[in-house]
């Protein structure tokens, strides 16, 4: 026992010297972020989430990156070019060693695609278009396609390349799957090649990253530590902001951005966001899990879809829940994702009186009972969006039991399936309107398209543009093949689209950063004065 | 002049309880403020200007207004209104009354179950007795809280999925609290239990045959009931102030029948934002309500011992 206890304060004193060393040589920063959810898990295959794919981008690298412009540059891949319509090579970058000094080949690349590809990962509608990974040598490696797929780079770009030894000395070969409660070290480890390496992980509470010194690239940081810390309640997280007990936090509650604004050792940054906020509903069960309707499944019915529709007032929304930092939409898509079209961004009038005639010639005109599911950390104000929608649906008779929830059990709960009627925000992490459609219209398959298609909404029609728009090159054509794919999703009302949130990070006035309309944040642009 | 004996009413107006509390002006100004709360709650389909739980009455054009004295407001939300357009003048008479059901009846359920199974521990003694001391031990170990987190969290990954109303959350919030709360009771009637039954009038019950259990009802109980009533009052706050914990916490009820816990929760968000009634109200009404139920089990306390009259 003594013994210990010695060690551990000789060990301690160590670290403490280390620390001031360091800090003595570089002028060493910590950044210190908060968000009002944590990433949930270490695993870059686990959850294909914003925050999630953020900040563990800042550990793991994929093979081709994104600037500060968004633009494809080179980032584990040197270079890459199509051989044939369905080829294309990639040549990796020489010298790269993962955080534990394992040099980085090919080999990993293909255990990647592999563990992204299998059971378990949420990454499949990335992968899902991909029909084998080859190595040619150790630097070289060859990606089939099924399909002509012209987007491949944009595409893999969320992809994050794990070291395959390591994975397999950790028993980490498949991923985390927070459905079916399976763990592994991942979660809590870190392995990346990227320019910080995970020194400590306790979820829910803090997390530490520190900068990798053996970096390929030269970055412009100098930040050497980052303490992430999710904080929960907006006002906790706004006084830690004020009181300089962190650098930056994320989002600025909407209530707070003007208050926040004047305060002269901050400095908020606003702009508009990717994302869309919508909601699903399952259309595929015959009897709804949580309704009062048996026997039959009222969204099967466009005319009520379309109530659901009608009775939601998205300006009231965005004027009062959202005090004015939200772009409502009737697309899936926000302008600026590729294949945006203004002219079918015209919402469906907001019209109780329509939506209870809807409803009644439906055959519900007394109204059900309905749950509905809801996080409550992870978009802007989203346990409030769905108590508003909830009072919205009552107007026109629907009784709706809300279930907000932190989204540590909210993601399990919808990516299982487990739900009648939720909300989700979705930025397309490619910039394209394939993503989307591949991944949240498109008619659930096994491979991974329609993999957060959550409500199983499916129409023959809009898979088949999804596939041809995955292989055409012109854009004209795309861009109208994208549009009648829209159109159809809008004519069958298969989701609810609600508003593209603005993004507001808050942060001290020493620091400055990149800040992404994709809402990710990359240390390595961060310096603080 | 009549001889007749007189009747409960009588004899209470004539008894040194009601003296004592005719004569503490503290007793009477809590007992004031707990009964106007009360009032307030068990009335308030009829004293409410709105009804804030049916969700078709609410508008969001009228969300966060300010209360009456203040620029915008308006007098039929009279302390203003909540993010939701929520009146929270209505919400705080109605979400009293969920903290008062919940405060009630999870102590009635720790009250029955302590005092039954201290009652049991104490008459019975042996092995039964050391187990259910030894449970409790170890329940005392944990605050209250921590242990109604756990039962909450637990009750509510056994129950069926659909099975998801207000009711069953309210069902499960006084579950939770209740069991997280019976030991003191079950300690305190332990020992007045063991005091009691060496008594003689147990003894004698005993000689001539009573059976255990009409002399642990009928006998024992009644008499280790005083400090029982003390406890149970002032754990009434006690268990108002856990219900607000859990709800503040998002345990509790669901957002959309708010309890003053999660009033506060909800307004908590909003103190940097300038909309402080969101918080203060509810707040008031809750220190107000914890408040004189606690002076008054407390004088209670004072009234039945002895020691200090």
């Amino acid at each position: 026992m003594m013994h210990k206890k010695q060690s551990m304060l000789r060990k301690g004193a160590l670290a403490l010297a280390l620390t001031i060393a360091l800090t003595g040589v570089a002028g060493a920063k910590t950044f210190r972020i908060a968000d009002q959810g944590d990433a949930l898990s270490m695993d870059p295959h686990s959850l294909n989430e914003s925050l999630q794919l953020s900040f563990t981008g800042n550990i793991y690298e994929p093979l081709v990156a994104r600037d500060k412009q968004l633009k494809l540059v080179p980032g584990l891949a040197t270079k890459w070019q199509q051989l044939n319509p369905t080829t294309w090579r990639f040549d990796l970058r020489k010298g790269v060693q993962f955080h534990d000094g394992t040099p980085f080949t090919a080999d990993d690349v293909v255990f990647t695609f592999g563990r992204a590809a299998g059971d378990g990962s949420d990454m499949k509608s990335y992968t899902n278009t991909i029909s084998a990974v080859k190595k040619i040598d150790s630097h070289t490696i060859e990606i089939v396609t099924l399909a002509p797929f012209p987007i491949l780079p944009d595409v893999i770009s969320l992809v994050y390349i794990m070291s395959k030894k390591w994975a397999e000395e950790n028993k980490a070969e498949r991923p985390v799957d927070k459905r079916k409660g399976v763990e592994n070290a991942a979660s809590f480890k870190a392995n990346g090649t990227g320019p910080f390496r995970l020194r400590s992980r306790d979820p829910g509470v803090r997390t530490v990253l520190v900068r990798n010194l053996n970096y390929w690239d030269k970055v412009e940081t100098n930040v050497e530590e980052v303490v992430f810390t999710p904080i929960g309640n907006d006002a906790t997280r706004v006084a830690a902001l004020i009181s300089g007990e962190i650098d930056m936090m994320q989002p600025v509650p909407v209530q707070d951005v003007a208050r926040l604004s004047q305060n002269t050792n901050l400095n908020i940054m606003q702009g508009p966001e990717l994302r869309t906020i919508f909601l699903g509903m399952d259309q595929a069960r015959d009897e709804l899990l949580f309704s009062s309707v048996k026997g039959k499944n009222p969204f099967k019915d466009k005319r009520v879809r379309q109530a659901f529709y009608q009775s939601i007032d998205v300006e009231a929304i965005k004027s009062r829940i959202m005090r004015g930092a939200a772009t409502p939409t009737a697309l899936m898509v926000a302008p600026g994702i590729k294949g945006f079209d203004l002219a079918l961004n015209k919402r469906l009038p907001y019209d109780v009186e329509a939506a209870k005639k809807l409803l009644a010639d439906a055959g519900y005109g007394s109204g059900f009972e309905l749950k509905m599911n809801c996080p409550n950390d992870r978009y802007v104000n989203d346990g409030e969006i769905c108590q508003a929608v909830a009072g919205m649906l009552a107007r026109i008779g629907v009784k709706v039991t809300l279930e907000a929830e932190t989204k540590g059990t909210y993601f399990p709960k919808i990516l299982s399936r487990n739900t009648s009627f939720y909300l989700l925000g979705w930025t397309p992490g490619t910039y394209d309107s394939h993503n989307p459609l591949n991944a949240l219209m498109a008619t659930p398959g096994a491979s991974g398209q329609g993999q957060f298609n959550l409500g199983s909404y499916s129409n023959a029609k809009l898979n088949e543009l999804t596939a041809k728009i995955a292989s055409e090159t012109d854009d004209a054509k795309r861009n109208a093949m994208i549009s009648e794919a829209f159109k159809i999703h809008q004519d069958d009302v298969g989701h609810l689209p609600l508003h593209q949130q603005a993004l507001a990070w808050g942060m001290r006035k020493n620091v400055s950063l990149v800040q992404l309309p994709d809402n990710f944040n990359q240390f390595k642009w961060v310096t603080i004065k | 002049m009549t001889t007749a004996a007189p009747t409960a009413f009588q004899r209470f107006f004539d008894s040194d309880l009601w003296f004592g509390f005719r004569t503490s002006p503290v007793a009477i100004g809590a007992a004031s403020v707990a009964l106007v709360l009360i009032v307030g709650a068990l009335f308030a389909p009829w004293l409410a200007p709105h009804q804030p739980f049916d969700l078709a009455t609410l508008s969001l054009m009228d969300s966060l207004l300010p209360p009456v004295w203040i620029g915008e407001g308006r007098f039929e939300y009279f302390l203003g209104t909540d993010d939701q357009g929520r009146d929270v003048l209505s919400t705080i008479l109605y979400g009293s009354r969920i903290s008062l059901l919940v405060g009630l009846a999870s102590v009635a359920l720790a009250m029955v179950l302590g005092v039954g199974l201290g009652l049991l521990s104490g008459y019975v003694g042996g092995r039964l007795d050391a187990f259910i001391m030894r449970v409790a031990d170890v329940q005392l170990s944990f605050p209250a809280i921590l242990i109604a987190l756990l039962i909450d969290g637990s009750a509510r990954a056994l129950l069926p999925r659909d099975a998801h109303s207000d009711w069953l959350a309210i069902g499960v919030l006084v579950g939770s609290i209740g069991l997280a709360n019976w030991v003191q009771y079950a300690r305190t009637v332990r020992g007045s239990t063991l005091v009691e039954q060496s008594k003689e009038y147990v003894q004698a019950a005993r000689v001539i045959g009573v059976k255990p259990w009409r002399i642990m009802m009928r006998h024992v109980l009644p008499n280790v009931l005083g400090p029982v009533l003390v406890i149970g009052t002032i754990n009434v706050a006690q268990a108002i102030i856990t219900e607000a914990t859990l709800s503040f916490l998002g345990v509790g009820v669901p957002p959309t029948s708010p309890s003053l816990g999660t009033m506060i929760n909800n307004g908590n968000n909003f103190l940097y934002s300038g909309e402080w009634w969101l918080v203060v109200f509810p707040g008031l009404a809750l220190v107000l309500l914890c408040m004189s139920v606690n002076l008054l089990g407390d004088w209670l306390r004072d009234a039945l011992n002895p020691k200090l009259r």
